[in-house]
């Protein structure tokens, strides 16, 4: 598009017109710029904001990936474990073994006699490591008597202290850490008893209350389950319905209802569905709450617009050539649609598909309503157990007070947003490897 | 036998049922296939549907009914004194049942707690038995008619065709009974709530606050259900909203369609729709953990006094989250207006920028008002952002430093955690969805309407 700046006929009518003209054009040029100007800064507002985000969210989460551990030195007492001589595996799961990791640190410390401080003291570690030390000595009950060095997770205060989160220099009060557990902690470094691992809890646990005890497994698995019971309605209703409209409705009053129909649900907001779920599937039909299948069902109703719309405009993108040469031959009407349009048609529906779960995979407000945001600690092994999925995970976490979990929601988004990624890259591959023009 | 064994075997005899079919045509056709009237395969999906549906329809409909029999029958048979419970304490002493029935007693079991339990178990393994039976001799009875029906002038494949035809005419039937069922579960409700609280009440009050008093004498929860407070609240984060998403998507979208070459164009546009793929959970996080303490301390160090949950963060975050949005729907529109117009600007002296404010924009106005409001009713209807960065203070103010609240995060916080189903705190979220549902869908209608409209002018 060149710019016909300043191309005046030389044979203007009037020189009056010219000289007007040319007087107006260094601010008409300057007016050109300007504007040129502002929509380039709005582009880069724009894309600043996604780079904002981006690296705010990564900023928090990088640190979410390891987590501290303390090496204690665990004498498996038999006094303690099992003082009546039994070692049945009854007894050993029943067992004390916070009396255990007492036993160490108080070896550790042992000049720390105040209650306050000693339970101060058993707070170093996180309130899991006594699962931990029990899972140990069922897996090799040979441990029994002996003393070995463990690695436990620390409490997420010390772990957030050693992620550099709390700052030694603020004064005692602000910090969630007195001076003595400081001092204990600059102890252990000391002697080379703290280390930072993988964190790998995060992928294998869980929700929990402690943050270092809470892992996306079981939100991960509700997401995978939720997403299951709507591909497995929506795909097959979704394209049926897309045929249907597009091959087969009579061009009537009725078709052009559905078809507003479908346009105006595309843009009811989604806490509306959840109304819908809340009501009708829990409410009327008495379907368990907090079930990914409950969930399933409302995403899919959700989801269905997008794929519907998206499936008509590919079966719209087939050219009528195709569709007259099967019927030429004698094909019916329907085996013309599934023998030859369909296929053809499949991957920019199936484009349409996946987008249409991307999207229900990252929705979380009409899953609130139907109460997906029940704490469950359990990984759900079915669509009747009660779940939560990845996003509103994030939402609980990003609720909670505690210091540890601001990481470990950013590390969750990230999850989050590498499902979304892949999903939408696949959806762009498909349309670039299938698509046709004809 | 477990429920997926059976669906698994009913999948089996259905392919059976197809090849048996098969089979039988081409027995009858006694030669070459064109003295059948349909292909044989036809056949096979005639006896394959024969067998399957019934079966199904059957299995599904246990499903469906077999819990609340069997929670029936237990109840009858317990003792007295728990069959005299008042219904709430009997929906308790249900889900004991069923915790039990799994293995997990809830303290002490009681011996009749044990009982219901035992028989609850048996009456489910009775009917599990009994639905395998019946589902197995369905599918196997209608494999047997429809393969007996088969004749050499059988019209299998129309008959499968209708079959199909109102599997497709049924699916896309789904879009009215959603929308059906979103308008009669809101409305529903809302007239009961309505019974409870006058509309004009609710359309008009200024005070805002559904704590209901749970015990009679209970002091200062009166539950006050004026939802003027909320409106407001919604239109000032939707305001901010737009005043952030319009004029960057409008002025990015015209840079990219006019300006930027084609290089940049192809990084800049999926770059800035990547936005758009973000989960609103995702924005909300940022609204809440980085822009909301950014704004107040901003504001502190202005000598402002703004709330830690200021309208104006959640407001900016959601706009942000509108500009592709917005962008790409004003890129479609600006592209849809032909060469020929800005061709006839620059005939006439325009420079680029006079081509687009005078002539370009103007051509694709009614498009990008039609998109706006699209992004309006996107805006009230979002839910995520506001429910974490907006919080639930409803203060009727038109200061965006302040904190107010929305209708979706109303119905949010009235309707997540232990509810009693029917006060008026849970309805009036009910209430509140049917004007959300009511406001957005007649945003929708005009919007689509307009661009549709303006589709056709150059279409």
């Amino acid at each position: 598009m060149n710019s016909p700046n300043g191309s005046v006929s030389p044979h203007a009518p009037h020189g009056n017109t010219v000289a007007k003209v040319r007087a107006g054009l260094a601010r008409r040029r300057a007016a050109e710029t300007r504007f040129r100007f502002y929509g380039l800064a709005s582009l880069v507002v724009g894309l600043a904001f996604l780079a904002i985000m981006f690296s705010s969210i990564i900023g928090k989460a990088y640190s979410a990936f390891q987590q501290t551990y303390i090496g204690l030195d665990v004498q498996f007492d038999e006094r303690l474990l099992a003082p009546e001589g039994k070692r049945d595996a009854e007894t050993l799961a029943a067992a004390d073994y916070g009396g255990l990791l007492k036993q160490s640190l108080e070896l550790l410390f042992p000049d720390v006699k105040d209650r306050q401080q000693k339970r101060a003291l058993n707070k170093l570690v996180s309130s899991g490591a006594g699962n931990d030390l029990r899972r140990l000595l069922l897996a090799k009950p040979d441990l029994m008597g002996k003393t070995v060095r463990v690695w436990l997770p620390a409490d997420d205060d010390v772990d957030m202290f050693a992620k550099g989160q709390i700052d030694r220099h603020d004064s005692e009060g602000d910090r969630r850490l007195k001076d003595y557990q400081l001092a204990w902690l600059d102890k252990l470094q000391a002697e080379g008893r703290v280390e930072k691992r993988f964190n790998s809890l995060f992928f294998k646990a869980g929700d929990s209350r402690e943050p270092e005890l809470a892992g996306i497994r079981g939100a991960v698995a509700g997401s995978f389950l939720t997403l299951m019971v709507t591909l497995v309605l929506s795909l097959p209703i979704g394209f049926a319905a897309a045929v249907y409209l597009e091959e087969f409705a009579p061009r009537s009053r009725w078709t052009d209802i559905i078809e507003v129909n479908i346009n105006n649900l595309a843009a009811v907001p989604s806490i509306v569905f959840g109304l819908l779920g809340l009501a009708v599937f829990i409410n009327f039909f008495g379907l368990p709450r907090s079930s990914p299948l409950v969930g399933g069902l409302v995403l899919t109703l959700m989801t269905l617009p997008v794929i519907i719309i998206a499936g008509r405009s590919a079966l719209k993108a087939v050219p009528p050539s195709i569709r007259e040469a099967a019927l030429g031959v004698g094909a019916s009407h329907m085996q013309t649609v599934f023998h030859h349009v369909f296929p053809l048609a499949i991957p920019g529906m199936l484009t349409g598909a996946i987008i249409g779960m991307a999207r229900a995979l990252g929705e979380s407000a009409p899953l609130l309503m139907i109460g997906m945001v029940a704490f469950i600690v359990d990984i759900p092994r079915s669509v009747m157990a009660p779940a939560t999925v990845l996003p509103v995970q994030i939402y609980l976490w990003a609720d909670s007070p505690e210091r540890g979990f601001v990481e470990r929601t950013s590390a969750a988004i990230l999850v989050l947003l590498a499902f979304l990624i892949v999903m939408n890259g696949l959806a762009v591959y498909l349309r670039k490897r299938y698509e046709k023009r004809w | 036998m477990q429920k997926t064994t059976l669906l698994l075997l009913l999948l089996l005899l259905i392919a059976l049922a197809f090849y048996f079919g098969r089979q039988r045509s081409l027995q009858l056709a006694g030669g070459p296939i064109r003295n059948l009237h349909s292909l044989p395969n036809y056949y096979g999906y005639y006896t394959a549907l024969w067998c399957g549906l019934p079966a199904l329809l059957l299995f599904i409909l246990w499903l469906g009914f077999e819990t609340s029999i069997i929670t029936h029958l237990v109840l009858a048979d317990l003792p007295e004194d728990l069959r005299a419970l008042p219904p709430d304490r009997k929906g308790l002493l249900i889900n004991d049942i069923r915790n039990a029935v799994n293995g997990q007693f809830s303290g002490e079991a009681q011996p009749a707690m044990r009982a219901a339990a035992d028989h609850y178990r048996h009456l489910q393994s009775l009917s599990n038995l009994l639905l395998s039976v019946l589902a197995a001799s369905v599918a196997m009875a209608g494999a047997a008619w429809g393969r007996q029906r088969i004749r050499k002038d059988h019209r299998a494949r129309n008959k499968v065709e209708s079959a199909v035809m109102i599997f497709l005419m049924g699916s896309s039937l789904v879009a009215i009974l959603t929308t059906i069922g979103i308008l009669l579960s809101v409305l529903f409700e809302s007239i009961r709530f309505f019974e409870i609280v006058p509309v004009t009440e609710f359309l008009f009050g200024l005070d805002w606050s559904p704590q209901m008093a749970i015990r009679a004498d209970q002091v200062g929860s009166s539950g006050a259900f004026g939802a003027v407070p909320l409106f407001t609240g919604t239109l000032l984060i939707s305001a901010i909203a737009m005043a952030v998403s319009v004029p960057i998507g409008l002025l990015a979208a015209i840079y990219l369609a006019e300006y930027a070459s084609l290089r940049l164009r192809a990084v800049a546009k999926p770059l800035l729709e990547i936005l758009a793929g973000i989960p609103t959970v995702v924005y909300g996080f940022f609204a809440a953990l980085t822009v909301a303490p950014f704004v107040r301390d901003l504001g502190m160090s202005m000598g402002l006094g703004v709330s830690s949950e200021s309208a104006l963060a959640a407001g900016l975050v959601m706009g942000i989250m509108i500009i592709p949005f917005v962008s790409s729907l004003s890129d479609d529109f600006i592209n849809a207006v032909p060469q020929a117009l800005r061709d006839g600007a620059y005939a006439l002296g325009a420079t680029q920028s006079e081509t687009i404010r005078k002539v370009v924009i103007p051509a694709a106005l009614p498009g990008i008002v039609g998109g706006i409001l699209l992004a309006v009713s996107r805006a009230i209807g979002e839910t995520m952002i506001v429910v974490m960065a907006a919080g639930l203070s409803a203060n009727l103010t038109a200061n965006p430093l302040d904190a107010v609240t929305t209708v979706t995060t109303q119905i949010v916080t009235l309707l997540v955690g232990d509810q009693e189903f029917d006060s008026p705190k849970t309805l009036a979220a009910f209430a509140l969805g049917l004007v959300l549902f009511l406001i957005t869908l007649a945003l929708n209608v005009i919007a689509l309407h307009i661009v549709r409209k303006y589709r056709e002018q150059y279409e």
